[in-house]
């Protein structure tokens, strides 16, 4: 119990409550159910990514290509509901998750088989996934009475008096909170991240491992550009610019680790959560947009001051308990 | 196979020096990156008419002459092991303060110096953070990269500085002579200084020894933590320098000035030869990645293809230059 309170996610649960306090003291109709739905719903696409990115960054790579690969993707699908209407949901979801997998696949390609460091390959594909936006759409916007019904009606549908983009995130978080927990591959990214050469010893390729968390990454990423167009009605080569930042913002305040193998899905949901709220509550509380950027600048510098503190403490923590045991 | 992992952690090859000067040249990457400069050249001038123009070449240097000056910086930050993410952003701030000393009726001595003051002060703000207090840099960075350009919004929102004073524009669109521009001729004093800074001093020996190994840099005598403090100061700084040179030749400020070129910046120091896991680098090879660069984004704008579309052969160039040798060293096993 100790230790749960004195963790990252206990901490970052009472400060995401201190903040709806906070709100709720001035303008309560901001925590009624309701608006927390929304709340939640806005934050969907960035809980998608950072679950995503939180793996890539597990195995102390780090993937900025998300945003660019995001919005390649919702172009692809919008282009094509635009030419082909008839296309149902499902292949556009196929599509989607396809294609993001591939331009993931590419990145963890050139990490694993080329050896090249991460943050270089993947600024490199974001500016050319970004490029190719333009290439592929002349510059030109995919506008909201292009698309059909069924487009940009699937991620609004409500289900249970939750939109289907809303399920989804909730679906994928329950996914990787299983699948880190109780799959080999999930164990394999801590493992990779926590020591890659005791990893290699227990019979874990490290590139492959590093490869199939970009390939995770890339197809969440896929997903959500398909759920944003739609979403949001409209495609253009700018769309999620900088989006990556904040996703790993979402991972570093959520306690992952940026040298890799440390950190919780909890986490990254509570993360990204955090964000979520002071991003839909600023406007709220009559405080400019443009206090957004310095607000999440800050709120990383201080998560990762946090995270070396906590790293430092915890190794003193095992030490005392084996020290009582012996 | 699985040796692949192991990044940087495997005991250094030493290289000796049984092969001469000049054998060591023709295999060394700035001569390849020299090649690939002239080339690029070449077919610039069969591919536009308008390319072999002193005055239209003199434009195209203002491409990389702002970003090469961080790139120096950046170049030796890299060499020890960290980054800095935020230089862009430190622009932006430098910027905006020294449009708002303009609104107060600063000349352009004091908007000068605030600008110097402010890139210094963003460079030590990142010092602190990652020397004091031990943090990663590139996250630190990312956040500062945040703040500081959000700093820029709030002050300016979706406004704009101008009413710079006259003769401040001659840091940005002055000449020395002829068709040498100001920043050209400070571009070309920076590389020189960078190049005695990290090839003749001891100081530049003190950053490859950290960049190969802090901790053995740390028990032989380097004060590893100052070291990387100065380096951030001077990165900081010469993000100061690039502004007032971006500010002056644009007349004005915006919070999105020099968005993304923190990444041209870093493709510069790597297409440079810079390793991006620290330890090796060279100068010159940053002096001729700049030219590249520049090359490259003036030819394809005169060939008028979109500044998004040269994006991709930025990104594809940062990716190439690193990928082929280790595709050519895979090939030939």
């Amino acid at each position: 119990m100790k230790i749960f309170l004195k963790s990252r996610e206990a901490i970052l649960s009472l400060a995401i409550l201190a903040l709806l306090v906070l709100i709720a003291s001035r303008f309560p109709a901001f925590v009624e159910p309701g608006n927390l739905a929304r709340v939640f719903t806005d934050t969907s696409p960035l809980i998608l990514l950072a679950l995503g990115q939180t793996v890539v960054i597990l195995t102390r790579c780090i993937d900025l290509s998300v945003a660019a690969n995001l919005a390649l993707t919702g172009m692809v699908c919008a282009m094509l509901n635009a030419a082909y209407p008839g296309v149902p949901v499902a292949v556009i979801l196929v599509l989607a998750l396809a294609m993001g997998a591939v331009m993931g696949m590419i990145n963890g390609l050139m990490v694993w088989k080329l050896n090249i460091p991460p943050i270089v390959v993947t600024l490199g594909t974001m500016t050319i996934y970004r490029g190719i936006i333009f290439v592929i759409s002349g510059g030109a916007w995919v506008n909201a009475h292009e698309m059909s019904h069924a487009f940009t009606g699937f991620p609004r549908a409500e289900l249970l008096g939750l939109p289907v983009l809303a399920w989804i995130a909730i679906f994928v978080t329950g996914l990787f909170f299983l699948g880190i927990a109780r799959t080999p591959l999930g164990r394999a990214f801590y493992a990779v991240g926590g020591n890659p050469h005791a990893a290699v010893y227990t019979g874990i390729d490290v590139g492959k491992t590093q490869f199939m968390a970009f390939t995770l990454s890339g197809m969440l990423a896929g997903l959500t550009g398909y759920l944003w167009v739609a979403r949001y009605s409209v495609a253009y080569v700018d769309i999620a610019g900088g989006f990556e930042l904040e996703v790993v913002a979402a991972c570093v305040i959520g306690g992952i680790s940026i040298a890799g193998g440390a950190g919780t899905i909890l986490g990254t949901l509570l993360g990204a959560l955090f964000l979520g709220i002071v991003k839909n509550a600023l406007p709220v509380v009559d405080i400019s947009p443009f206090w957004q950027l310095a607000i999440s600048g800050t709120a990383i510098i201080v998560a990762v001051a946090f995270n070396s503190r906590s790293a430092r403490s915890k190794g003193r923590i095992i030490l005392k308990r084996a020290e009582g045991h012996a | 196979m699985t040796e692949t992992a192991s990044h940087g952690q495997a005991p250094r090859h030493i290289r000796d020096r049984l092969q001469g000067p000049g054998a060591r040249l023709l295999k060394s990457w700035e001569l390849l990156l020299f090649a690939v400069a002239v080339a690029i050249f070449v077919a610039n001038s069969f591919a536009s008419p308008y390319f072999l123009n002193a005055w239209n070449l003199s434009d195209a240097t203002f491409n990389f002459t702002e970003k090469a000056m961080i790139a120096f910086a950046m170049a030796l930050l890299i060499i020890s092991g960290e980054i800095d993410l935020s230089v862009a952003s430190i622009i932006a701030l430098c910027s905006t303060a020294m449009g708002a000393a303009v609104q107060y009726g600063a000349g352009t001595p004091e908007i000068v110096l605030i600008g110097l003051a402010t890139g210094l002060a963003c460079g030590a703000f990142n010092a602190v953070l990652v020397t004091k207090m031990g943090l990663p840099s590139i996250v630190v960075t990312i956040g500062t990269m945040s703040l500081f350009r959000g700093i820029s919004y709030i002050v300016l929102g979706d406004g704009a500085y101008r009413g710079y004073p006259a003769e401040f524009a001659y840091f940005g669109q002055g000449y020395v002579f002829w068709v040498i521009s100001f920043e050209f001729v400070l571009f070309a004093l920076l590389a020189v200084l960078y190049y005695v800074l990290l090839h003749r001093t001891n100081f530049g020996r003190m950053v490859y020894a950290i960049g190969n190994n802090a901790t053995a840099a740390s028990f032989s005598g380097i004060r590893v933590a100052r070291v990387k403090f100065i380096l951030f100061l001077l990165t900081g700084l010469m993000s100061g320098v690039a502004a007032i040179c971006l500010t002056s030749r644009l007349g004005s400020t915006r919070p999105s000035i020099a968005f993304g070129w923190e990444l041209e910046v870093v493709t510069m120091v790597v297409l440079g030869g810079v390793s991006i896991l620290g330890g090796s680098g060279s100068i010159p090879g940053v002096v001729i990645a700049a030219f590249v660069m520049g090359l490259v984004t003036f030819g394809l704008g005169l060939l008028n293809v979109p500044g998004i579309v040269m994006s991709i052969f930025i990104g594809l160039l940062l990716i190439g230059v690193i990928a082929l040798p280790r595709l050519w060293a895979m090939w030939r096993r």
